[in-house]
Parts: C-alpha cells; sequence; structure tokens
C-alpha cells in the first residue's frame, strides 16, 4: 500500500488524507463527506462560517470527539497509512496529532511542569534533558525569554498570550508529527496574535500544521493551502493566494468578501 | 417615550420594602445565632478548667471531666471519616469523570441525595441491626461505621461538584497531549479541584464530629476511658445529651463545657473550610 502519496500537481507530501468523512452529533450530520489532503510540512488553513463544521474536523482528526458520547464519524482519515478512526491506542495518536485549543488552558502547575509533564509521559528522560527540552520548546514558542527566570512560577500567572505561548510550547515539546491550532488567537490581543502567527510559519518547518479560524486575514497570512467550509460541505480547497485571489465557487466569493459569515 | 413616574415612584416603594424584609429576616437570625453563642459562652465558661482535659466522666456529684468523651470523639471521628472520605472520593470521581454520561450517575446521585438528606438517626438504627445486634454489644466500630455512612455521601457529592467545576478545556488539552484518563484524573483535575474537595472533607468532619443520634444506638457510651474498638466508647454529643438531661448541676456544667467545645471545633472547621474554599477555587 502506498503509504505517503506525492501528490503529482504539487509534489507535495500527504501527510493525511481525509476520505469521505462524514461526523454525526447523535443523529444530526455535521460533516457531509468531506475528502481533502493535509500536506506535510504545509499549514492548512479552514475558514467559514460559525457552525460550518471546521473545528468539527479538527476534532476528528485527532478523535478529540472520542471524549464525548453520541458523537461518530464514518469515512476514512489515512495518517501515514493507518485510518484514525480505527486506531485504539488514542493516547498514542493524540501524542503524535497535537492540539492547541481556543482559550488558553494551562494546567494547575509550574511553567516547568506544564511542558515536562507531558515529555515523562512517553519518554524516559534523564533530568538535564528535560531540562533541556523545555528550553527548546519555550524557545520554539518564542516564551523562553520571558518566563526563564520564573519557571518555576505557576503557569497561572502568564498573560493570556503567554498561557497560550505555553501550551504551544507544551504541544510542541512532544514532538507531535502533526498541530492543530483551533481558533488559537480568538482570546488573544493584536500584539500577542502576531506573536502566536510568526509561530506557527515558524513551526511549518518541523510539523504539518491545520488552523481552524475566523480571521480571514489570518488564513491569508499564515497558510499555505485553505479549505473553504460551508454547512458541513466542503466548498473549495486549494492554494491560499488562488483561493483568496480568484476563487472558483461563488459561495467561496461571497464569504471572503464579506457577503455574509 | 416619557418615563412613567408613577410607575417608577411605585417600583421604588416595592423595592424599599423587599430590601426592609430581607434585613429584617437576616437581623432575626443573626440575632438567634447570637445568643446562641453567647449563652453557649457565658454558660460552657463557668464549667471549663484543666480538669475537663485530663479527668474522666464522673459519677453525679463529684469531680471529673470530659477526657475520654473528647478522646472517643476524636476516635470515632477519625476512622469515620478515613473510612469514608476514601470510597466517598472514588464514588464522587466515577460519577464526574468515567461514568459522567452513565445512567449508573444518575442513580447514585439521586440515592446519595436520599442518603445526605436522611435523617442520621437511620444510619444509627441501621447500623444497630447489622452491626451491634449480631455482635451482641455496643462498640466503637460499630460507632464509626455510622460515621463513616455519614461521611460518604457528604464527600460524594462535593468531590463531585469540585471535579465538574474543572472546566472540560483542561481535560481536552490534557487528553490531547496524549495522557491517559487516570493521569489526566489524577495530575490535572484533582489539582485543579483540590480546595474545594479539601473543603468537601473537613465539611464532612465538621458534620459527623456533632452527631448524637447515630452513635446512642452503636458506640453508646462509657463512663471510663477505653481504648477497645469492640467496646462501647465515650463520645461528646452523646455525653452532652446525656449529662444535660440530668438532674444534677455539675453533670448540666460539663454538659454545657461540652457543647463549647464541640462548636468551637466544628466552627474553626468550618471557617477553614470556607477559607480554603474561597482563597483557591478552580479556574
Amino acid at each position: 500500500m502506498n503509504v505517503m502519496s506525492k501528490d503529482v500537481d504539487t509534489g507535495l507530501t500527504e501527510k493525511i488524507s481525509v476520505q469521505d468523512l462524514k461526523f454525526y452529533y447523535g443523529s444530526s450530520l455535521a460533516l457531509k463527506g468531506i475528502s481533502m489532503p493535509l500536506y506535510e510540512r504545509q499549514v492548512t488553513a479552514f475558514i467559514g462560517p460559525s457552525g460550518c463544521g471546521k473545528s468539527t474536523l479538527l476534532r476528528v482528526l485527532n478523535r478529540m470527539y472520542d471524549l464525548y458520547p453520541g458523537q461518530r464519524a464514518e469515512g476514512k482519515i489515512m495518517f501515514d497509512g493507518e485510518n484514525v478512526l480505527d486506531m485504539k491506542d488514542l493516547n498514542l495518536l493524540r501524542s503524535r496529532i497535537g492540539m492547541v485549543f481556543q482559550k488558553p488552558t494551562p494546567f494547575p502547575m509550574t511553567i516547568y511542569e506544564n511542558i515536562a509533564f507531558g515529555l515523562r509521559l512517553y519518554e524516559r528522560l534523564p533530568k538535564s534533558e528535560v531540562d533541556a527540552r523545555v528550553e527548546s520548546a519555550l524557545e520554539k514558542a518564542a516564551l523562553w525569554k520571558e518566563v526563564k527566570d520564573k519557571l518555576h512560577a505557576s503557569g497561572l500567572s502568564l498573560s493570556g498570550g503567554q498561557q497560550q505561548r505555553l501550551c504551544i510550547a507544551r504541544t510542541v515539546a512532544i514532538r507531535p508529527e502533526v498541530i492543530l491550532f483551533d481558533e488559537p488567537c480568538s482570546a488573544l490581543d493584536p500584539i500577542s496574535t502576531a506573536k502566536v502567527e510568526e509561530l506557527i510559519d515558524e513551526l511549518k518547518n518541523e510539523f504539518t500544521i491545520a488552523i481552524v479560524t475566523h480571521n480571514m486575514q489570518q488564513a491569508a497570512r499564515v497558510s499555505q493551502r485553505t479549505a473553504f467550509m460551508y454547512l458541513g460541505e466542503l466548498i473549495e480547497f486549494g492554494v491560499t493566494q488562488r483561493l483568496f485571489t480568484n476563487p472558483t465557487d461563488r459561495r467561496t466569493q461571497d464569504y471572503i468578501t464579506g457577503r455574509f459569515g | 417615550m416619557a418615563l412613567d413616574l408613577a410607575k417608577y415612584r411605585r417600583r421604588r416603594l416595592q423595592s424599599s420594602i423587599t430590601v426592609g424584609l430581607c434585613w429584617a429576616a437576616s437581623a432575626l437570625g443573626l440575632t438567634i445565632l447570637a445568643v446562641i453563642l453567647a449563652t453557649l459562652l457565658f454558660k460552657g465558661f463557668a464549667g471549663l478548667n484543666l480538669k475537663v482535659f485530663t479527668e474522666m466522666t464522673p459519677p453525679p456529684g463529684s469531680d471529673g471531666g470530659l477526657l475520654n468523651a473528647i478522646a472517643g470523639s476524636l476516635v470515632m471521628s477519625f476512622i469515620g471519616v478515613a473510612v469514608g472520605t476514601p470510597i466517598g472520593i472514588l464514588a464522587g470521581t466515577y460519577m464526574a469523570e468515567y461514568g459522567r454520561y452513565s445512567k449508573v450517575s444518575s442513580v447514585i446521585r439521586f440515592i446519595n441525595d436520599i442518603l445526605l438528606s436522611a435523617p442520621s438517626i437511620v444510619t444509627g438504627l441501621f447500623v444497630y441491626e447489622i452491626l451491634v445486634r449480631p455482635m451482641g454489644h455496643f462498640s466503637t466500630i460499630a460507632g464509626a461505621v455510622a460515621l463513616a455512612i455519614l461521611v460518604i455521601p457528604t464527600v460524594i457529592r462535593t468531590t463531585e461538584n469540585m471535579l465538574l467545576l474543572v472546566p472540560n478545556q483542561l481535560r481536552e488539552a490534557s487528553s490531547a497531549l496524549g495522557m491517559p484518563q487516570s493521569l489526566v484524573i489524577r495530575k490535572v483535575a484533582y489539582k485543579a479541584a483540590r480546595a474545594g474537595m479539601i473543603t468537601g472533607i473537613l465539611l464532612a468532619v465538621a458534620r459527623v464530629s456533632g452527631e448524637t443520634a447515630p452513635l446512642l444506638f452503636t458506640a453508646l457510651n462509657n463512663q471510663f476511658w477505653s481504648t477497645d474498638l469492640n467496646a462501647p466508647m465515650a463520645s461528646l454529643p452523646v455525653v452532652i445529651f446525656q449529662y444535660a438531661l440530668s438532674p444534677y448541676e455539675d453533670w448540666q456544667r460539663l454538659a454545657w463545657t461540652g457543647a463549647l467545645l464541640i462548636t468551637t471545633a466544628v466552627l474553626t472547621l468550618s471557617i477553614a473550610a470556607r477559607y480554603l474554599g474561597s482563597s483557591r477555587t478552580p479556574q
């Protein structure tokens, strides 16, 4: 079986391939057969009006929906040759597909422990190595300079923007292959937003990234591919610049020009 | 549209009346509390001396203290809480975490609410039937079991409520790192809910340390110093009950002193619980 297919047109590798994905909340159909790739080391943005299913799609990719009853998915999500929907060890899956949420969610522990905790879950590391990994994760999240003298202060003592970068550091530290961002900047001020966006741009050199955003400028700034979703359907998917300047679908056009949404 | 002044004035009047009634009601409640506390302090302090803490409960007409009753209360409350708390925490954890959406949880919650509001004398009778009668005699163990049964529903309720206050986002964020559920609960949810859970345990301690009815049927009383868990044991509430009803003035004085001790202890625990609960609630 072809484990990771190269896309003929783009020359990019498909890290994840979503195939005819349907998702149900109870009996209501929230995703109506989505098919699309997530390319390796690219940022893919998901845009669309509220309720279009973009967050839902993200939460299917790491099986987050499994925490709740009455939610189920059909179809296939191929991830390095394996169907995510058939996976049994969800903890392992989630250590490979990390997620950053809308609201910053530092754990009620020190800044250092917020990162070291996740690290120790899957790796047996000597203290010096943990220290190094914590530092490098904080560096990557552009937070090291701000917190290096207070690593043992509570994670909750940081500002909202710092907390969100701490959450990104926490995710980066365990070295996942894919990082999902669910509206990571919606609770942040413009300066923090700019920092997180720069960060995402940096991170794409190492990780495959998917980001849900309500902010079309943000999608245009940080992503290489954009998917426009509407009412549970994928309306249009393509190179970000092309999608924003020359959309093929009328609804995409209407949405990005602000006629609805 | 113009402001309807008449209507506005009527509203103002209604508002002042309601506020006035609220004030009166709180004043009444607080006055009663103040009178009770004042009486307790006044009468209790009269009999308070070192002997209370060093001597055993006396026969009528002779000198004595409350040492065996104080020790008995401590022993039985301790065993009761030590047995009841783990059960309560585990059950509360099941209901808030593993079984949050299951039918079993709602059934347990319903039954727990009944237990919580059941008169404690029923618990006493129950333990009398299942322990005291088969054993053939009153015992400390039976008393402790009765108290444990009272601790469990309180701790279940607070544990569940505090865990439910922990935002789901925190659980999702932990799971998103690949954390197994047991770790999410122990390392993240417990940590976030810790203050509230400790508050619940303190409140349970405060509740059982003042219970009389369940002990009357189980541990009964003991005039003498005893550390035998298989024998009857004295406790402050039961001694207060017995001595306060007696015709002897020295016994009545001791009962007041005992009441003061227990009230002080419960009040201190409640204040500690409240302080803990308010200073670090789950964010």
